[in-house]
């Protein structure tokens, strides 16, 4: 990340903390106070020892003096508690902020960014990028801060105490510095191979453990272990040297830090002998001396924290940021024929590559239409236009001679009972998923729906029947369909969908539940995207898709008679063995 | 605490080895903490002695002494951390591979029970932690208590008085700071499982994006989210809130305690009893006191949570395998049957139910068997426990007349060639994928392997041809060409028995029919094909009808269409023309 792109997103974290620069002012000031008393304690403890002495002492001092450290001690601790919460506050309120932005943002953004992105990056994004966000920089911030008023008030009170110890402590400070770089430099060497050797054994992990049955099947365990044991035994060898030169800093900076004290030491008691300090002063710049090198370690530390965390922040304010789907209009779609004109569509997902081109096409009200061809010829991106997931680049889809570009998406989608062959469930339970299109549903309405779709059965038999909580995990695949039929059943949408909505299902429950589909498809306008041939025979219409066209139009027998290529396709699937 | 550790033990044999280093590691942090001891006692030795009696010689020699202390003390530092790397990354590297090989040895019951997931996570991150964990115990477990009481017993050298302040100081601070982590840890715990939900909740979010947005729930789940987010942060705030007590308390607690030192100090020194010097080497140790305890604190949280992680690893080691085999080799029956199925019932474990029941069939050498039914009828469960990967709970499998259970592992499995349900190749070239059929063989029978697979055309189109690279999981291949490539790598070990689960489903009608005739090429080879396809396994010499884990009906295609209620649904579903030609039939029946 450049100079001037770190500052740009430094900005927006600031942008983003300005609800809360209240607290953030109050958050400074508490840690400058908590700072300088801290720091004023050792001088305070310096003085009272400089009075003890065998001559005897005032106790009316020390009782003086002590309360005045009692006092600041409490002053100090009440102040860093108070400093504490609100950067709690700060923090995790920043955080939450940021997410829910983020969230927002997801469900408005256009599906061709979310297909473009995995899920696992946008999830990081959200959640750990975030999170770093938060401990980083603000942390970064706090102790960047303080890290800095307790050098120049540590300065402040040595140099009171004592000009040259303080020169001297200021010119050996760099050592401690490059100590530390000098090993860090060697150590990073080490970390690369170890991570490098490390990423190719979660590889072997995944793909042997992944897969564990398979290397059972082919009795291949021995293999498996001895290929396991190859990297293991090197990933020791560089962990080893990553782990045991990594642990080198701190002795090494704390050795040179205790040569300082030692020299403190020294040059104070000379000063002790030749008047110029007190044993008081001595004991101030001692402790000073130990935890003079502290805020340095640790600005060095938070700096790079920092840079980390902006980093993070530059990939959450990216998803935030990012450009919107076009604004929806308020009209609302009304539609009660389900008549659909499809009109010179051109679109395509990359500019470069043309995909759908002049694609026209229209279904009466209550007609069945299907949809084939080969893999990649444009059946689900058909689907994606129709439901508005994409907008077309050019031309028109009409629905009842409304333009649905026009209309508001949400009227749109409520028109349309969508199953796809990417099932997908939340985890809730089972009532919950059945019903998200219309929670208002009763128990018995939805019972009627999933004995409809078939899927009572095994509803039934669960645990907890609808209450069951399930999730994408805990169903087979021809399950997750039948409930994602039931969804549909549910609704009773004008229009229906149906990308491979069967194609986990055995051939006798699609059987039954085609015939259900057949009664909720009476008087609905459908497309219906299949594999197998034997689900879109009964269609009103069959468009056969290749590369972004259609290439043959027709019903069944019409399209047989032709002997094209969907007669070819259809025989290939039906080719006997004899 | 106890519990802990005992629940721990399956990982001490790892330890052992290292148990030089574990030993050594430490002692030389407790060295090393000693030079730090030693040094307020220097700088007392310093005031009393050199500023005191005006001696430059005592302050020269005592500078010269802490250089020594501060060179040794990272000398001794550097040897223990070498000391604890090599333990505790030799430890960790042994237990990874151990849990590996155990992992090997587990069966497809175990398996199934802990999942794949799990494993992976105990293989790297968690013995990850343990590492770290081990690393930090062996060096910092020790120093910092031994600093704590090393503080306290210099103390009471240097005066038995003042170092009660010490004696009732250490109790009161451990128990600010035990008592505001242990209340904490369970609210961390809280934390990262109110995390884990939002992380849920948004991967939700983006894997059913289609679906929310269809169903127009995306308020809803903006609603979900926030409550969600809001719940975390709640949880965060009032760990935050705890721990926010933690440095006012502990520096309160020790500022009073100096201030009393230094009263009582100054009183000590007016009488004669103690001089400046000793004063300020004592407020020097009460320094030392709390920076250990804080590090000690932060310490265990780490520890806390590698035991954690060493609790999951060890529960790991108590699953062993059920399946016991046998080591010798047993001398085969001779017997027509290839296959013979004596009254099986299976059921999984964690279900009631039996997956099948009452299964039995034979299938005669040389034979190819079908295998067809809707969707969990049964039919991989059947197969599965031909190459016995799971043990059946009533009857007997027997493979050329011999129980299963009476083989060796090797010599049954060598027998079968499988083609899983799921194709998945490894990474290596096509060359090596090949070899996991057989180790022995030839260019020649890989070609040939590759033929009869229908895959010999993919080979012809890469450049390197045996040699092309596979990249992990196969990926670099489509579907179909995975699935023929792992049909090459069952064929390629010319199995007795070649089972193929359902895995010629992403393939055409056409290849599918050639694969068909190529194997039925093989004529000893006994088949068996799981198919949801009836024209797949029409020609089998023997069909088995599955439906809820019962055979319905076994025969021929013809004889089948003719009796078997079920089989007709399957095939009129897939063939619904022939239905009309065949109502006649149905009519007749």
């Amino acid at each position: 990340m450049n100079k001037s792109s770190s500052m740009n997103t430094l900005k927006k974290v600031l942008r983003l903390i300005r609800r809360y620069r209240i607290q953030v002012f109050f958050s400074i000031f508490l840690s400058a106070v908590s700072m300088i008393l801290q720091l004023y304690v050792p001088i305070l403890f310096g003085e009272a020892i400089d009075h003890i002495s065998a001559a005897g002492a005032d106790p009316k001092y020390f009782v003086g003096i002590l309360m005045k450290i009692v006092i600041v001690v409490l002053i100090y601790a009440f102040a860093s508690w108070l400093m504490n919460l609100v950067n709690n506050h700060i923090t995790y309120g920043v955080v939450e902020d940021l997410r829910k932005k983020a969230i927002r943002k997801i469900q408005d953004l256009p599906l061709s960014f979310l297909d473009q992105h995995s899920t696992g990056d946008i999830v990081g994004r959200v959640i750990a990028d975030a999170d770093q966000l938060s401990d980083g920089l603000l942390l970064g911030f706090s102790q960047l801060f303080s890290g800095i008023v307790t050098i120049f008030v540590t300065l402040y009170f040595m140099f009171s105490k004592s000009i040259s110890i303080t020169l001297m402590v200021l010119v050996m400070t760099p050592i401690s510095f490059l100590v530390a770089r000098f090993i860090a430099s060697r150590s990073y060497t080490m970390f690369a191979k170890q991570s490098e050797t490390r990423g190719k054994q979660t590889g072997l992990i995944n793909e042997m453990i992944g897969n564990e049955k398979i290397v059972k099947a082919f009795a291949r365990e021995d293999r498996a272990s001895q290929r396991f044991a190859s990297i293991n035994k090197e990933l020791q060898k560089y962990s080893q040297s990553a782990v045991f030169f990594s642990s080198l800093t701190n002795p090494a900076t704390r050795a040179v830090n205790n040569v300082i004290y030692a020299l403190v030491a020294l040059v104070g008691s000379m000063k002790i002998m030749s008047g110029t300090l007190s044993v008081g002063g001595l004991t101030v710049l001692l402790s000073y001396a130990n935890q003079y090198m502290k805020p340095f370690n640790d600005i060095s530390s938070v700096v790079t924290e920092l840079q980390n965390s902006l980093a993070c922040a530059a990939r959450v304010f990216e998803l935030i940021e990012e450009e919107a789907q076009t604004p929806d209009p308020d009209r609302q779609l009304k539609a009660d024929r389900g008549e659909i004109g499809i009109d010179h569509v051109y679109f395509s997902y990359d500019k470069k590559q043309k995909l759908i081109e002049d694609f026209s096409f229209h279904a009466d009200p209550g007609m069945t239409v299907a949809i084939v061809g080969p893999t990649g010829s444009g059946k689900t991106t058909f689907i994606n236009l129709l439901m508005r997931f994409y907008d077309v680049d050019e031309g028109k889809i009409c629905i009842d001679d409304q333009d649905i570009n026009e209309v508001s998406r949400k009227s749109l989608r409520r028109h349309y009972g969508m199953v796809l062959q990417d099932t997908w469930l939340k985890n809730a339970s089972v009532r919950e998923n059945i019903a998200i299109g219309r929670p208002d549903a009763s128990d018995e309405e939805i019972i009627e729906a999933a004995r409809r779709a078939h899927s009572y059965e095994f509803i039934r038999r669960m645990p907890e029947g609808l209450d069951t909580i399930i999730d994408d995990d805990s169903l087979s695949q021809g399950q997750k369909q039948l409930l994602c039929i039931t969804r549909v059943m549910l609704c009773m949408p004008p229009m229906l969908i149906l990308d491979e909505a069967t194609s986990s299902i055995d051939t006798r429950t699609e059987v039954l539940i085609q015939q259900a589909f057949g009664k909720l498809m009476e008087g609905r306008t459908s497309f219906i995207v299949a594999h197998r041939l034997s689900t879109i025979r009964n269609a009103d219409q069959i468009l056969v898709m290749c590369s972004g066209k259609i290439i043959e139009q027709g019903s069944h027998e019409e399209l047989m008679k032709k002997n094209g290529f969907y007669t070819k396709l259809y025989e290939s699937q039906f080719a006997k063995a004899d | 605490m106890c519990y802990d550790l005992d629940s721990m033990r399956k990982l001490y044999p790892y330890l052992k080895g290292y148990l030089t280093e574990s030993i050594l590691a430490p002692s030389f942090k407790l060295l090393e903490a000693l030079m730090d001891l030693l040094v307020p006692l220097v700088v007392a030795h310093i005031i009393n002695n050199g500023i005191g009696m005006n001696d430059q010689n005592v302050i020269i020699r005592s500078f010269i002494f802490l250089i020594v202390l501060a060179v040794l003390g990272m000398l001794f530092s550097f040897t223990a951390q070498f000391f604890a790397a090599k333990a505790s990354v030799g430890f960790a590297s042994g237990l990874r591979q151990s849990l590996f090989d155990h992992i090997q040895s587990l069966s497809y019951s175990e398996l199934d029970e802990l999942g794949t997931d799990t494993l992976i996570t105990r293989m790297t991150s968690d013995i990850n932690q343990l590492q770290t964990g081990l690393n930090l115990s062996l060096r910092l477990l020790l120093r910092s208590p031994f600093i704590v009481f090393g503080a306290m017993i210099m103390a009471f050298t240097i005066d038995v008085r003042l170092a009660i302040i010490f004696a009732v100081t250490i109790p009161l601070l451990s128990l600010v700071v035990f008592a505001i982590m242990l209340k904490s840890i369970p609210l961390f715990e809280k934390v990262q499982i109110a995390l884990d939900r939002l992380l849920g909740m948004t991967r939700e979010d983006l894997t059913g994006v289609r679906v929310i947005r269809a169903f127009c729930k995306e308020e809803d789940e903006i609603r979900q989210f926030d409550e969600l987010s809001e719940d975390l942060t709640m949880m965060n705030r009032k760990v935050g809130r705890l721990s926010a007590l933690m440095n006012p308390l502990t520096y309160v607690i020790v500022n009073m305690a100096t201030v009393l030192l230094i009263y009582c100090g100054a009183i000590r020194v007016g009488n004669g009893l103690l001089s400046q010097g000793d004063v300020v080497a004592l407020y020097n140790y009460m320094a030392q006191i709390i920076i250990e305890l804080i590090k000690l604190a932060s310490l265990i949280i780490t520890i806390n949570r590698s035991l954690a992680c060493g609790r999951r690893v060890s529960s790991l080691f108590e699953i062993s395998s059920r399946m016991k085999y046998q080591n010798d080799h047993v001398e085969e029956k001779d017997d027509r049957c290839a296959v013979v199925f004596d009254h099986v019932s299976f059921a999984y474990n964690g279900s009631g139910a039996e997956a099948i029941s009452d299964v039995d069939f034979r299938v005669d050498k040389g034979q190819t068997v079908g295998i067809i039914g809707g969707t969990g009828c049964g039919k991989s469960t059947i197969i599965g426990l031909i190459p016995r990967f799971y043990d059946c709970s009533k009857g007997t499998v027997y493979v050329n007349g011999t129980d299963v259970r009476e083989y060796p592992k090797k010599q049954l499995i060598g027998k079968i060639g499988i083609v899983p349900q799921k194709a998945v190749l490894f990474e290596g070239t096509i060359r090596d994928n090949l070899l996991w059929g057989n180790e022995d063989a030839t260019e020649e029978e890989m070609n040939k392997a590759l033929e009869d697979a229908q895959a010999a055309e993919i080979i012809a189109q890469k450049e390197d041809g045996l040699g092309s690279l596979v990249e992990q999981g196969g990926r670099n291949f489509s579907g179909g060409q995975r699935q023929r490539l792992t049909i090459a790598r069952a064929l390629v070990r010319r199995p007795e028995i070649l089972i193929m689960d359902d895995s010629a489903s992403a393939l055409d009608f056409a290849t599918d029919y050639r694969l068909r005739k190529a194997i039925s090429g093989f004529k000893d080879m006994t088949v068996f094909i799981v198919s949801q396809r009836t024209s797949s396994i029409r020609d089998a010499d023997l069909i088995l009808v599955m439906d809820d884990g019962k055979i319905v009906g076994q025969g021929r295609h013809e004889q089948l269409l003719k009796d078997c209620a079920v089989y007709q649904e399957i095939y009129y579903s897939q063939f619904p023309e022939e239905r009309k030609n065949n109502t006649e039939v149905f009519a007749c029946e």
